[in-house]
């Protein structure tokens, strides 16, 4: 099964301009930075962490602790899938009890990532709240579970695929629709 | 080569799939800081611990490596020593399978034991220790546990004094060791260190202490087994310490500061001074804790990323 990329939906200004007004939306309504703790799911959320992290350091002048959460043991779908991603490590800027945690992602589809990373988060703490944020939500949710900041709403079918690519990563940022060839 | 259907030997694994493991193993280490080291990777799935010798540090750790991935385990601690080879190891891991295991880690004083049950290709197969053939596991701690306190491998030298010919963990040690770039050098009476013992495992034969311990970074003292000296090769335990017992003197030939290993457990005033466990170099209960975090590892790969395909 090969992939063939159909389209760029986003390039680096548009992800940039999503990433500004998502960090607004989210010191707007924490209602500043005080307790605001921004978790990347690894990979692709952590350097989309940082990059809301200095958006809000910006126009606030205080950046948010920055965590960095691996959910490859939480997981339920490994058993079916053939790669081996391998185990990375969580990183906590301290004990999340209390805290306002924006979870961040690159992309929500099933949300099953969401409901592992939910879990891996609760077992390190108990955070007063948890929030979701995702570049891209591109719908067929599985699980009960919204985002409650989104970049950009894409309509997909199930056979497309979008990826994500980010600089720190990839080398470049852009975000295209792929489809099973 | 990557971590296989089992881990029955270090020489299934080359550099790249020795650093896996200790990748691995520091994700692991991470969840057991926590303060319920706890996670839901392996739930629903039983390890089969099957010791025919007695052990305290690995069974326990591959217990508590069970309860922290989520795993259950179910200890066979085989009493009769009478057990030695053949059908009845055979048919208590083809029990263990009827029962549902998903692992066996097996200890057994019969060296290619762990082979042997891995050759039935029922379930994966960890070797916890097999007569004076390997000790996998023991090795891939004690790597992880030098690494951690030099953040490298490459350029150190350690070493190993003590009864090489019978230890199972200066075997293991000393090939995961040499295979990382570490320069290895293995000390002890000479009818217990034969020459040969060198350039099978990647290292140096030195039956001179002193000289042995020059430039050393770290040294591991094994323990002299009392339950696999039945043919005389080395001398009573006061002349074992007099001759080769380490203390501060002796250490002093090695490098400052150097890290202490001792696989466990100690006999305390034969190849150890008491006084070494307390020094900020002895590195004992370190290598302790880092089983947990390795032994975790390697049931995650084998039993989660498919290596374990059997």
């Amino acid at each position: 099964m090969g992939l063939a990329e159909k389209a760029v939906i986003m390039d680096e200004a548009a992800i940039g301009r999503a990433l500004r007004r998502m960090s607004h939306e989210i010191v707007e309504r924490h209602g500043g930075t005080g307790g605001l703790w921004l978790v990347g799911i690894r990979r692709r959320g952590v350097p989309l962490a940082q990059r809301l992290a200095r958006e809000i350091n910006a126009f606030e002048g205080l950046s948010p602790p920055i965590g960095e959460l691996d959910i490859t043991l939480y997981r339920d779908d490994l058993t079916t899938k053939h790669d081996r991603p391998r185990v990375g490590r969580t990183l906590m800027p301290g004990d999340p009890g209390g805290k306002t945690i924006v979870l961040v992602d690159d992309v929500l589809f099933t949300g099953r990532t969401v409901r592992a990373a939910l879990d891996a988060l609760v077992d390190l703490g108990r955070p007063a709240e948890i929030q979701l944020a995702v570049l891209i939500d591109r719908g067929h949710r599985e699980l009960p579970i919204r985002a409650d900041y989104v970049g950009k709403n894409v309509p997909t079918s199930r056979r497309e695929v979008i990826e994500v690519r980010v600089r720190e990563i990839d080398l470049r940022d852009e975000v295209a629709i792929m489809d099973q060839s | 080569m990557a971590l296989g259907a089992h881990l029955c030997d270090l020489d299934d694994l080359d550099a790249q799939g020795i650093t896996d493991v200790l990748d691995t193993a520091e994700s692991m280490a991470e969840i057991l800081a926590r303060p319920i080291p706890r996670v839901p990777a392996l739930r629903g799935r039983t390890v089969m611990l099957l010791f025919y010798e007695a052990s305290t540090r690995t069974r326990h750790s591959f217990e508590l490596a069970c309860k922290a991935l989520g795993a259950d385990s179910l200890s066979l601690a085989a009493a009769t020593s009478s057990v030695v080879k053949g059908e009845s190891l055979i048919d208590t891991v083809r029990t263990a399978r009827a029962l549902g295991a998903d692992a066996v880690v097996l200890r057994h004083p019969a060296s290619g034991a762990a082979r042997l049950a891995a050759t039935l290709n029922l379930l994966p197969v960890i070797n916890a220790g097999d007569g004076i053939h390997a000790h996998p596991t023991q090795a891939l701690l004690d790597v992880f546990t030098v690494r951690r306190r030099f953040g490298r491998l490459a350029g150190l030298q350690l070493t190993i004094v003590g009864d090489i010919l019978h230890s199972r963990v200066a075997r293991s040690s000393a090939l995961a060791f040499a295979r990382m770039g570490v320069k290895v050098v293995l000390c002890g009476p000479p009818t217990v260190v034969p020459p040969e013992a060198g350039p099978a495992l990647g290292a140096r034969v030195c039956h001179d202490l002193t000289e042995a311990l020059r430039g050393a970074d770290v040294v591991m003292a094994l323990r002299i087994q009392k339950e696999r000296q039945d043919r005389g090769l080395l001398p009573s335990a006061a002349e074992y310490r007099a001759l080769w017992g380490l203390d501060a003197g002796r250490l002093a030939a090695a490098c400052p500061g150097a890290v202490l290993l001792h696989p466990g457990p100690v006999n305390r005033g034969v190849e150890l001074a008491p006084e070494l466990l307390d020094r900020p170099e002895a590195a004992v209960d370190s290598q302790v804790r880092a089983g947990v975090a390795v032994r975790m590892a390697v049931l995650y790969m084998l039993l989660e990323q498919g290596a374990g395909a059997a």
